[in-house]
């Protein structure tokens, strides 16, 4: 049995230096589209029209992405004939819509946050990368950031999923039984908009029609670098300054 | 070491022609119509529904055929019912029957079928109608302290987009506590889980104090209703959500729902295409299984081993983002085929990545194997026999490691995988190590098919024109890495979705979680539950 400690002391370390240090491992986030200027009107319709979520706007020649909206599927690269810009990385992080700023958590809590994590309805990737951040490769422990168990010592409330009509009464209860300095991040499209799901009987269209969101993480689902990027945002760590408030309407 | 063979299921298999001839003789031409269909290699028509739970028990009992589910569908003046078993070796069998839309009630076939339980139970839930003699109906999908009664979202007089109601009622609604000895006490769990990242669900456990008699999983907090909001879409859009209500098996949803969607347009997805879909299958299997041992690593807390399955399952996440630009081989199924092609170099570093998952997994499977702390925590903890197994129907790995062998890979075949040889491992002890065992020998199975398709790949399209120009039916079927996926999908014929029906693994087998989890010691509650490695919400959907 002692084996396991010499084993796991051979691995040496294999998390990633990020923040300190650009995180270039191929496959570590899939990108996402970008805006794009098209030589034609008729492209940035196309490239519009085939967006089954409308996360596409075209303005004339140029279309805009709505993050928050796309689900990934890919219909934008892969099946078009002039495809859209695809860009790498993954510091995704973005204010939710309507709003103009957000605050991060005072700096006391910097290198201390501690995390409550809620699937609302979540179809298992978002959570799934969510657990990854424990793995040795992302090793969140590193930079302070903590999951408990209980809301009365959470500082940030992490939801994921368009908050289903049968999670939304134990969500509001997570969220009121958390002190008031709390912050809510809404990590993954379903979270920031419905996502696939929409608005229906059963499905909330989002976490923001439930409850204050601070900050937003989009991506189907978003990798966990962009997932700890956010963690970052509200530790304050990583500036507000990149962060500028989207303009697209939303539903 | 597991067992590798795949002979077919237990009891008296007998062909086509002699089974019709049975059924001719036992029930009668009058009660049973045959006709051999585009979907079932056989469709039983019933013509008197007291037949029902007598062929039930005929089909699963003395055929040892393996029990698909039931399928509920309410056309204009009828309700169109399907009874989907599965003849390993030889094909699905249909028992319809239709009956009047004034129809309330029909026999339930639970004491015949007792795999049939939940489905039973959903379809009274969600379309409101009541199954005779069924023990247990009521509070399932829709909670009862947050829906009234009455309400029936899966009749389609009932609009998706309606506004969520306001003002829910506050039943005193209680959980049923079944233990009654002096001091004992239910012990709620969730459904905001405590204590790291999980999925929204409920458990009560029944206890006296360390020991639980009983645990009884609450599902459907995830429930967005799939099912209902599929409807009215096209079939492009309804393939966003077969793929993304339950992202950690996409891949083999999106595969069984294109396959029932190509069904009923009547094409193929061409050679290359059809071998490319059996690769990504493979590797989703691989990554899921990786992730489901990390799970279970983690649970008896031997920490260093969770860390290096978590690493193996982080790096082909990575490599599945690397192949296909997405962690989880989201948007490459289609209707017809796949979205893309794949280069040479593509694959040679795909199998790189599987080789090196694979041999990864053996040797973290012989340090395992000499942890004998470890291994006391998961012998002869939470057992599943090999009869409790077959009578809940138990798909997937957790089936195979109480000895059923059904996989659909090989019980009937899709998308080419009659082409490939590969192995069902199976185990027989049916606790938490043996259901550990099978996820390592399948992995390296699904490593195995990885190169056998990487290496026969011919050349050609990968798609074809995909267009619906009929109305129809048709089941698509897949074995994701968590067991037996049916999707059954109707169109009209503007390729509009008229009904969509998603029968998970994980709807099947948390049905037989509470076996695992009777008597047994609190803290051995994780470990059962990682052993079993179910998804909530593929069961909620």
């Amino acid at each position: 049995m002692s084996f396991w400690f010499w084993h796991g002391l051979r691995k040496g370390i294999q998390s990633t230096r990020y923040p300190a240090r650009a995180e270039n491992a191929p496959g570590v986030s899939p990108g996402r589209p970008a805006n794009t200027d098209f030589p034609t009107v008729e492209e940035a319709q196309l490239a519009a029209e085939i967006c089954p979520t409308d996360a596409i706007v075209a303005h004339g020649k140029s279309t805009s992405v709505n993050h928050g909206k796309c689900v990934h599927c890919q219909l934008c690269l892969h099946s078009l004939s002039s495809p859209m810009n695809w860009e790498a990385g993954f510091e995704w992080t973005r204010l939710p819509a309507n709003q103009t700023e957000s605050h991060p958590l005072p700096a006391a809590f910097a290198k201390s946050m501690h995390i409550m994590v809620v699937d609302a309805g979540d179809c298992g990737a978002c959570l799934h990368e969510v657990k990854q951040l424990n793995n040795p490769l992302y090793n969140m422990h590193r930079l302070g950031f903590f999951l408990t168990a209980t809301p009365r010592t959470a500082d940030l409330l992490l939801v994921v999923g368009p908050v289903s009509e049968n999670t939304r009464g134990p969500l509001l209860k997570t969220w009121e039984a958390m002190p008031t300095s709390r912050k809510v991040m809404a990590v993954g499209s379903c979270a920031t908009s419905g996502g696939v799901f929409g608005r229906s009987f059963m499905c909330a269209c989002g976490v923001s029609s439930v409850l204050p969101v601070d900050f937003e993480v989009p991506g189907n689902p978003p990798p966990p670098l962009a997932i700890l990027h956010g963690l970052l945002v509200v530790a304050g760590r990583k500036s507000l300054k990149s962060l500028e408030p989207i303009s697209e309407g939303r539903p | 070491m597991a067992n590798h063979s795949s002979p077919i299921e237990g009891g008296n298999i007998t062909g086509l022609a002699d089974l019709t001839g049975i059924l001719v003789e036992r029930f009668g031409a009058q009660v049973v119509q045959m006709r051999a269909g585009r979907n079932f290699i056989l469709s039983l028509s019933l013509a008197q529904l007291s037949a029902l739970p007598a062929l039930s028990r005929f089909l699963f009992w003395e055929q040892g055929c393996a029990f698909g589910g039931i399928i509920a569908e309410e056309n204009s003046s009828s309700w169109q019912m399907h009874y989907a078993f599965l003849q390993p070796g030889t094909g699905w069998i249909d028992v319809e029957f239709s009956m009047p839309i004034e129809t309330t009630s029909l026999p339930s076939i639970v004491a015949e079928v007792h795999a049939a339980d939940w489905h039973e139970r959903e379809i009274e839930d969600l379309f409101g109608i009541h199954f005779e003699n069924h023990p247990r109906l009521g509070d399932f999908v829709l909670h009862d302290q947050i829906w009234h009664e009455g309400i029936d979202p899966m009749r389609k007089s009932f609009s998706a987009s309606q506004a969520q109601f306001e003002g829910k009622v506050d039943l005193e609604w209680q959980p049923l506590l079944v233990v009654g000895d002096p001091g004992s006490f239910a012990m709620p769990v969730g459904p905001i889980y405590e204590g790291g990242v999980g999925e929204s669900l409920h458990f009560l456990l029944e206890t006296v104090g360390e020991d639980v008699i009983r645990a009884v999983p609450r599902l459907f907090y995830n429930y967005r209703a799939v099912e209902k909001i599929a409807e009215g879409r096209t079939v492009a859009d309804a393939l966003l959500l077969a793929e993304r209500f339950a992202a950690t098996s996409a891949f083999a949803h999106s595969l069984a729902f294109c396959l029932a969607a190509e069904r009923i347009a009547g094409v193929e997805a061409p050679p290359r295409a059809a071998a490319l879909r059996v690769l990504l299958a493979e590797l989703e299997r691989l990554r899921h299984h990786a992730g489901a041992i990390a799970a279970i690593c983690e649970s008896t807390a031997l920490a260093v081993s969770a860390a290096q399955a978590a690493i193996i399952e982080e790096n082909l996440l990575r490599s599945s983002s690397v192949f296909a630009d997405h962690r989880y081989l989201f948007g490459l199924n289609t209707p017809g085929g796949l979205t893309r092609d794949f280069g040479s170099e593509q694959c040679r570093r795909l199998l790189v990545a599987a080789d090196k998952a694979e041999s990864d997994l053996l040797i973290l499977e012989g340090r395992l194997r000499l942890s004998s702390s470890f291994l006391d925590r998961l012998e002869d903890v939470g057992v599943v026999t090999g009869d409790r197994a077959r009578d809940l129907n138990l798909v997937g790995p957790i089936g195979r490691a109480s000895a059923q062998h059904c996989d659909l890979r090989r019980a009937c075949s899709y998308s080419g995988y009659g082409r490939f040889e590969f192995e069902v491992p199976y185990e027989t002890e049916g606790d938490g190590y043996a259901r550990l065992r099978v996820l390592f020998a399948e992995a390296t199975q699904s490593a195995k098919l990885i190169h056998q398709v990487a290496g026969s790949l011919e050349d050609g399209p990968v798609r074809v024109n995909y267009e619906v120009n009929r109305p129809g039916a048709a089941l698509g079927w897949a074995e994701a890495p968590r067991g037996a996926a049916l999707h059954w999908l109707r169109v009209d014929e503007e390729g509009v979705v008229e009904r969509y029906r998603a029968i998970t693994p994980s709807f099947n087998n948390w049905l037989g979680f509470h076996v695992a989890a009777e008597n047994f010691a609190f803290q051995d509650f994780p470990i059962i539950l990682a052993t079993f490695g179910l998804s909530a919400t593929e069961c909620d959907r």
